[in-house]
């Protein structure tokens, strides 16, 4: 059976500034899949993210980002996470005078309007809330203070993945989720993003390291340097990577 | 390129909805001010002679002091003499009822939401409705006279009850307190009047809403509220004006007296116009508002959404002489465009174990400069006095400011002072991150909004908290009405 594409991206070219970040990248992504995206630091891993979920700063080119069949590069960023689209910032914002109950309810209930659903009371989104609580090992604390407001490094990473959670997105991708964590922080971490996986949806998992990709196994694994993907392979790449650089892969 | 700030800009430059002007025949004074514009305000009211000789006393005092030039504020100095000091809606006979108000009138205040037919008013909210220079008629009195309470237009009071405004008119604010405090002194034309009798809990909201129609002439309102012992009053005043491209002044006073156990909560929702995005018109609002807690154990509360004015220039203090008595301050103050706001508290702690809280929230956006100033002093007999200060800014894109100016005098070692500050900075990237999450740029701003201004609106009474949110989100958000 041919699974669908979730993602695809076709000789993508981005600017910021007028300066070209992206130079043609390719990537195709079906469901169930995750993938990590490696590279060395300013080779565009975070433009692609940026570009991606629409960040205004960042102007589209040239290619085309399809997804689930629809072709997305004219669509705020608001439309595309009512898609299912979702970021998991690498260094998230603090919110003053918002608390994250609040904050996560709104999110909650405009992606459900946005497809049709009724919106859900206070009470009863404390229940969905509760349990999403549980997957990410965060207490109930967490949310009546205001968002990322104070929060810890690991604290700010760890909302993120609750948002993700919460939202349900179906294509999620995590910029450097795992920078900042001790490794403690970094298992319940990856457990509960496992949890939260299914064969419907996927994952880009942006990384500098290994260690992450220890937890969440990935199907594929990309190098990006100067903008464009320039090897592709599977999990084992990563090791090859840990010992030798990038380096090895200029010639 | 940075389209998140250029739409958060389109945000915050909603247009004004209550420009529009009022065509109306007015019964009007020459412009200019003299001994003789002083002398003609009074014979025009019909007033007895102390009210001239008070009127008198303050414009000599004026004519020798100089405009306050310490404020943070960057404006072209008024012209006195450019002002008409009287104007106000022709009456064809004396009225006898709010029915023989000019449908005209009735009609403008319809249009800003405020009814004066009393079965669509909100029913626990009287109304004292002043246009241009005078009163044009009070709301629910015959209600507030059952409970002893008296509301009425200060003109009226003056002729009513002389002896209560000898002793309590500029008791608080005195004749030459500043420059624009005797200006108003010599030339008020109107403003409200309320007396709250001892052990009287006032059943109703009381209300004020002033309006400038005239573009040349300015607004001097005069407001005096007693509370007597054990009583208690809650009053709300809102103001807007038309769209003109010239300044209009507006110099008001308000004093509030609350007595032995007593208290006043003075709560003011201002939407003066503001000026257009280009700076251009706009009101200059110069306000000297002060409350005295006489009593033991009173209380006066101001709160105060400032959201108008191409200049707010505005200092709620609280003179807390009683023991045990408390001010508090709340503030919400938003400027936008080129609009520039300072303003702030006064809390002078003179009896022992007084205390004061404040809180101030700034909020600026497009080029506009919002400035908190405040002070607080704590006299050598004060002992035991404590006060809390909390003064958050909050800056909307980068080209607007914000500035905190805390004095603190301290002359008693007993004493407790605490003062928190903070600025932060919605820019693109908290933007981004709310439309990420699949929020939308209006409910993002609004969101943000209402929970920086939660521990102000929640002192409003009910009704006004409900008006403030939403007059707040016209100002930033564009949802309308």
């Amino acid at each position: 059976m041919k699974k669908s594409c979730l993602l695809e991206i076709k000789n993508l070219k981005a600017t910021i500034n007028g300066v070209e970040i992206l130079k043609g990248v390719d990537l195709n992504i079906k469901r169930g899949e995750i993938h990590a995206i490696m590279g060395p630091n300013g080779s565009g891993k975070s433009t692609l993210s940026k570009v991606l979920t629409g960040h205004p700063a960042y102007t589209i080119s040239e290619g085309e980002i399809k997804f689930d069949g629809e072709n997305i590069n004219g669509l705020s960023p608001e439309e595309r996470a009512h898609l299912g689209i979702f970021l998991a910032f690498q260094y998230p914002v603090e919110i003053p005078g918002v608390s994250n109950e609040e904050f996560l309810r709104l999110a909650y209930n405009l992606k459900r309007k946005s497809n049709n659903l009724e919106e859900v009371d206070p009470i009863t989104f404390f229940t969905v809330l509760q349990e999403k609580l549980n997957v990410v090992g965060m207490n109930s604390s967490f949310l009546n203070r205001n968002v990322n407001e104070g929060f810890s490094g690991g604290e700010k990473k760890r909302n993120e993945i609750l948002q993700m959670a919460v939202l349900d997105s179906t294509l999620s991708i995590l910029d450097e989720t795992d920078s900042g964590l001790d490794i403690d922080a970094l298992r319940t971490l990856s457990e509960g993003i496992n949890k939260i996986m299914n064969p419907s949806k996927s994952i880009i998992l942006i990384t500098h390291y290994q260690r992450l990709l220890d937890y969440i196994k990935p199907d594929y694994i990309h190098i990006i340097q100067d903008g464009k993907i320039i090897k592709t392979g599977d999990a084992t790449l990563a090791g090859i990577l840990e010992e030798r650089g990038y380096e090895w892969l200029k010639d | 390129m940075n389209t998140n700030t250029s739409n958060l800009e389109k945000l915050v430059n909603q247009p004004y909805k209550y420009g529009f002007a009022t065509e109306i025949e007015t019964d009007t004074i020459k412009i200019g001010l003299s001994e003789e514009t002083v002398r003609l305000i009074s014979s025009k009211k019909n007033e007895p002679s102390f009210m001239l000789d008070f009127r008198l006393k303050a414009f000599k005092k004026w004519q020798k002091m100089k405009e306050p030039e310490w404020a943070y504020l960057n404006y072209v100095p008024t012209n006195y003499q450019n002002i008409r000091y009287y104007s106000a809606p022709k009456k064809k006979k004396k009225l006898d009822s709010l029915d023989e108000v000019d449908p005209e009138l009735i009609e403008a205040f319809e249009k800003l939401g405020i009814s004066l037919n009393e079965q669509k008013r909100i029913s626990n909210v009287a109304v004292d409705a002043v246009f241009d220079s005078v009163s044009i008629g009070t709301t629910f009195k015959d209600e507030l006279a059952k409970a002893g309470v008296i509301f009425c237009s200060i003109s009226e009071a003056i002729q009513l009850y002389p002896n209560l405004i000898k002793t309590y008119l500029g008791r608080v604010v005195p004749v030459g307190d500043n420059f624009f405090a005797a200006l108003n002194s010599a030339v008020f034309t109107d403003g409200s009047f309320c007396y709250i009798p001892k052990n009287v809990k006032c059943p109703l909201e009381l209300s004020t809403y002033f309006r400038i129609n005239d573009e040349e002439s300015g607004q001097f309102e005069r407001t005096l509220i007693i509370a007597e012992e054990n009583s208690y009053v809650s009053y709300l005043e809102g103001c807007t004006a038309p769209k003109y491209d010239s300044n209009q002044l507006h110099a008001a006073i308000v004093e509030l007296i609350s007595l032995e156990s007593a208290e006043i909560k003075y709560s003011t929702v201002q939407n003066w116009y503001a000026g257009n995005e280009d700076g251009k018109g706009g009101i200059y609002n110069f306000v000297t508002k002060r409350g005295l807690c006489a009593g033991k154990d009173s209380k006066i509360s101001w709160t105060q959404v400032e959201t108008g004015s191409a200049i707010t220039w505005k200092y709620p203090s609280c003179i807390l002489t009683g023991e045990n008595s408390t001010g508090e301050f709340y503030s919400v103050a938003l400027t936008n465009n080129y609009q520039q706001a300072d303003t702030g508290t006064k809390m002078l702690h003179i009896g022992k174990n007084t205390r004061s809280r404040i809180v101030s929230k700034g909020i600026s956006a497009g080029s506009s400069r919002n400035s908190y100033r405040g002070l607080v002093k704590i006299g050598p007999n004060a002992f035991g006095a404590r006060n809390y200060s909390q003064c958050d800014s909050l800056l909307l894109g980068n080209n607007s400011s914000a500035n905190t100016f805390p004095y603190i005098q301290v002359q008693n070692s007993t004493a407790k002072i605490e003062h928190e500050a903070s600025t932060s900075k919605i820019g693109e990237e908290q933007i981004f991150y709310f439309l990420q999450r699949g929020i939308d740029l209006e409910s993002a701003v609004s969101l943000i909004i209402s929970g920086f201004c939660r521990e102000v609106f929640s002192e409003l009474p009910m009704e006004f908290a409900l008006e403030a949110d939403r007059l707040l989100n016209l100002k930033l958000e564009g949802t309308v009405g």
